[in-house]
């Protein structure tokens, strides 16, 4: 028999196996349980949750997760009577459905990370459930703990046959399983039938030979011994019989003798729990499918490579200047499939939100809505799961701080019910999430107030909205006014904003007070590769990204002009200011041209438009993204690095940085106001009035021009 | 992920390793004349300078980074981080590659010289020297055949601050 238990490494696998199911049907049980809906019954959903919860229940007893398995029948219950339309699908009952699903998330949660569940957990939901289930008060049939409640209360014996069929293990099944279930329902005694067992030499292994029959003291129901056996009543004779006591004395074999046996199962399990589970990726066939084709073509272009040229009669040159004009597209092609592999739709992390909102606007008394869009947006897998924190933390907070109380909100003319936009959009080769809500806003004078009671800002610094809404990016900067459950406890925006940097991406901060504050995280689409123009300034060389460049031209002088120490240029009618790089990195050596010899004109995602001055347009190549940040500090203004063909390393330009740090360094030489980290070398009286006159720039402008 | 798990070793018996009784291996190298030492566990590889590719605006010390098998590392400059003059990075310079905790650095050096075995008590106190700072990163002296040789404490070297943030925020996201 032992010979046909899995080894701990199947368990193991099986076990992952499990959990990537659950992570995989959570999310849609929870999206459907959000959809039920009292008026519209819709008989194809309730099927589709009952599903989502059986498996998990079976999954569950599988591995032994008891108070999993408990919950997950009742709910089952539950499901199964409005699935019959015994019960009508009330807005309490659906109500009931939601926070189950919510249970049962957690409960999956800390089987996972085999954390112990607080006594009771689930039980107030739970008992609902059973209310629901027998309104007249009458228990529901509920295996284990549940089960000896005190509503039954008779002491019963039971004497319980159990043959298997010698197919049982190839079923996974296990009596080792079945035994163990029993002993929780009561006194249990088992007794070994030998009889079956054949002489060695003919022992098949991956057959069961034994039989068992119990003798069971116990509280339980016909139905909830029943429920032990429920995988294995296709595989064995089964009879149960309720029995007056005077067990069998011979050939007992004391329940106690399997007990080392299971103990010993159960901890390795839990040893093993802790090791971390591989990750997966659920692939589209098709998309598969492609990138087979392309490795036929890969090789069909390498024979073609290395034929002699006699073979196919032209000449030698031409075809190798063929043969990797093909070789470059199909490796282009071939790296599109393997980036299409790891895409997910943001779906995955958003469909995680709807419980956390629903739970944390619980716990404050605040009524909150979740809105996605674009929840079919695909992101890159490594950076969807880099995503899930910043996303929980921000929408924490929105509920936490942003969003007033009911009573509140209907004081300040807003429905009563907050709603929280939760969307993601593709742009420019990049994915844009937005957190909104239509809350309180941040309130700059608290969060002021609060830097300078911290010592983050000096008391007379004078700083605009936007750099008081900075503020609540600096480490260790918390307004919540003491530490609750949800927030404050120190982990705060700057570890989301930390968190995004990276995976190479940006947050930005939009917020009306009273009208609610919007954040925008920007990432890259995928982090491994990325089109750019490799430029040169000086002796330097850089490489911009090709989706965020417009175009890049030769400006004639007269385009060139000087505002108040900077200059623009003005093309088709729209002046664009120019970011010299040299002097923003501070690069030695000169140029042997004073005008701008080239201007590469980029739009950030926010849709601001700079020209940045360069040298020299090198030209136009793939590169590989490599993270700078791994073994060196954040370089302001550099998003990455990559790798030369001649083994160089050159610095890919964070546009948003540079643009914000030209400003930002505009700013300080202004006004000494916010110390901050970018220590960019810019001349101060260059363009040191830009910064203002943009604002009040376009009627001047328009008058010189 | 295990790519740059693989490429950057956990390295946590640097400084706990000076404290045992025992005697430890180091490696030996010289800067303007002066020698230098520093626990040879740390050190992944040497290899012949090659060239950087400079960073904007950074301290003088930050020469710049190279790519290391795939892997972009930052070199600094040993030299100027004593503040005592930039060494001169030629042909003939050596860069050793050391892992700083979670991080892979280079390290400019003049030359290597040795290695040495050094019991951990025959390592005396720095003594209280102008210096200041710069003491701090110094963790030990040691005289080997007459020579005084400095035995450097690798975490000290690097805006270390900058590397316990990085731990808090992985712990904090760990959380």
């Amino acid at each position: 028999m032992s010979s046909d238990r899995p080894s701990a490494l199947d368990l193991d696998q099986f076990r992952a196996t499990f959990f990537d199911e659950c992570a995989e049907v959570l999310p849609d049980l929870d999206s459907r349980l959000s959809t039920l809906d009292a008026n519209a019954v819709d008989g194809e959903n309730l099927n589709a949750i009952f599903r989502a919860v059986h498996s998990i229940k079976a999954g569950a007893a599988a591995f032994n997760f008891r108070s999993l398995v408990t919950f997950a029948h009742g709910f089952e219950a539950l499901l199964d009577r409005l699935r019959d339309d015994r019960l009508e699908l009330s807005a309490d009952v659906a109500s009931v459905c939601v926070r189950s699903g919510d249970v049962l998330a957690s409960l999956v949660e800390a089987a996972q990370k085999g954390t112990d569940i607080p006594e009771g957990f689930g039980a107030d939901v739970l008992a609902e459930v059973e209310a629901l289930i027998n309104p007249e008060g009458t228990p529901a049939a509920i295996p284990e703990e549940k089960a000896s409640a005190p509503t039954v209360s008779e002491m019963q014996s039971w004497r319980i046959n159990f043959t298997p069929h010698r197919e049982l293990f190839r079923h996974a099944n296990e009596p080792l399983l079945i035994i163990r279930e029993l002993k929780r329902l009561g006194e249990l005694e088992v007794c070994c039938d030998r009889t079956g067992l054949p002489e060695l030499a003919t022992l098949d292994p991956e057959e069961a030979y034994l039989g068992f029959s119990f003798s069971l003291r116990s509280k339980a129901s016909r139905a909830d011994i029943q429920e032990v056996f429920e995988f294995v009543d296709q595989d064995c004779d089964l009879v149960i019989e309720a029995f007056s006591p005077e067990p069998p004395k011979e050939a007992k074999v004391p329940s106690r003798a399997l007990l080392p046996g299971s103990a010993a199962t159960a901890k390795s399990a839990s040893s093993e729990r802790k090791a971390k589970s591989p990750s997966f990726v659920r692939v589209d066939l098709a998309r598969v499918d492609r990138l087979i084709n392309m490795v036929g073509e890969l090789v069909i272009t390498q024979a073609m490579l290395t034929q002699q040229p006699s073979e196919v009669g032209t000449n030698l040159r031409d075809q190798r200047v063929q043969g990797a004009d093909e070789l470059a597209a199909h490796i282009r092609e071939l790296q599109e499939c393997v980036m299409a592999i790891r895409m997910q739709p943001a779906r995955t992390v958003f469909a995680r939100m709807n419980r956390l909102v629903r739970e944390l606007s619980n716990k404050l008394g605040k009524k909150v809505r979740l809105v996605t869009s674009g929840d079919e947006t695909e992101v890159d897998k490594t950076i969807v799961e880099e995503l899930v924190d910043p996303i929980t933390h921000m929408i924490r907070n929105a509920i936490d701080h942003g969003i007033e109380m009911p009573e509140q909100r209907l004081a300040a003319g807003k429905p009563e019910e907050a709603v929280i936009h939760l969307s993601a959009t593709q742009r420019a080769g990049n994915i844009l999430i937005t957190i909104e809500d239509d809350g309180a806003g941040i309130d700059a004078e608290k969060v002021l107030a609060k830097a300078i009671s911290k010592g983050l800002v000096r008391p007379d610094a004078d700083l605009s909205e936007e750099e008081i809404h900075e503020l609540i990016f600096a480490p260790g900067f918390s307004t919540a006014d003491k530490v609750t459950e949800v927030s404050g406890r120190g982990v705060g925006m700057d570890v989301v904003r930390r968190n995004i940097a990276s995976i190479g991406g940006r947050i930005h901060t939009n917020s009306q007070k009273g009208q609610g504050s919007s954040f925008t995280v920007v990432i890259p689409l995928t982090l491994a590769v990325l089109d750019g123009m490799h430029v040169a300034v000086r002796g330097e060389k850089y490489i911009i990204p090709l989706a965020s460049i417009v175009e890049s031209l030769r400006p004639d002088r007269r385009q060139i002009r000087s505002v108040a120490g900077g200059d623009v240029i003005f093309i088709r009618g729209e002046y664009i200011r120019l970011i010299y790089l040299h002097q923003l990195f501070n690069v030695a050596g000169e140029s042997e041209n004073s005008h701008p010899a080239l201007v590469v004109v980029v739009e950030t995602e926010n849709g601001t438009k700079a020209g940045l001055v360069v040298d020299e347009l090198i030209g136009q190549q793939q590169f590989v993204f490599k993270n700078l940040n791994e073994n060196a500090d954040p370089v302001p203004g550099i998003a990455g690095a990559t790798i030369l063909g001649n083994g160089r390393v050159a610095l890919i330009l964070n546009l948003e940085d540079i643009c914000s740090i030209a400003s930002a360094s505009l700013k300080r030489n202004s006004k000494s106001g916010l110390e901050h980290q970018h220590e960019a070398v810019l001349d101060a009286g260059e363009m040191s009035a830009l910064a203002q006159a943009s604002a009040s720039a376009e009627p001047v402008l328009q008058t010189q021009a | 992920m295990t790519e740059a798990a693989l490429a950057v070793p956990r390295q946590k018996s640097v400084d706990r390793s000076l404290g045992a009784d025992a005697a430890h291996q180091f490696i030996s190298f010289s800067i303007g004349g002066e020698e230098y030492a520093i626990d040879i566990t740390a050190v992944r590889e040497i290899r012949g300078w090659s060239g950087t590719t400079a960073l904007p605006n950074q301290p003088d010390y930050v020469l710049g980074v190279m790519n290391l098998r795939g892997t972009i590392i930052p070199v600094y400059d040993l030299k100027l981080r004593f503040g005592t003059g930039a060494t001169e990075a030629a042909k003939s310079k050596i860069v050793i590659i050391v892992a700083i905790r979670e991080r892979t650095v280079g390290l400019l050096v003049d030359a290597v010289s040795d290695i040495l075995t050094i019991e951990t008590s025959e390592i005396r106190p720095v003594p209280e020297m102008d210096r200041g700072a710069v003491a701090e990163f110094l963790s030990g002296i040691v005289s080997v055949e007459g020579t005084m040789v400095v035995v450097l404490s690798l975490e000290h070297l690097f805006q270390r601050d900058e590397v316990e943030q990085l731990r808090e925020m992985e712990d904090a996201a760990i959380q």
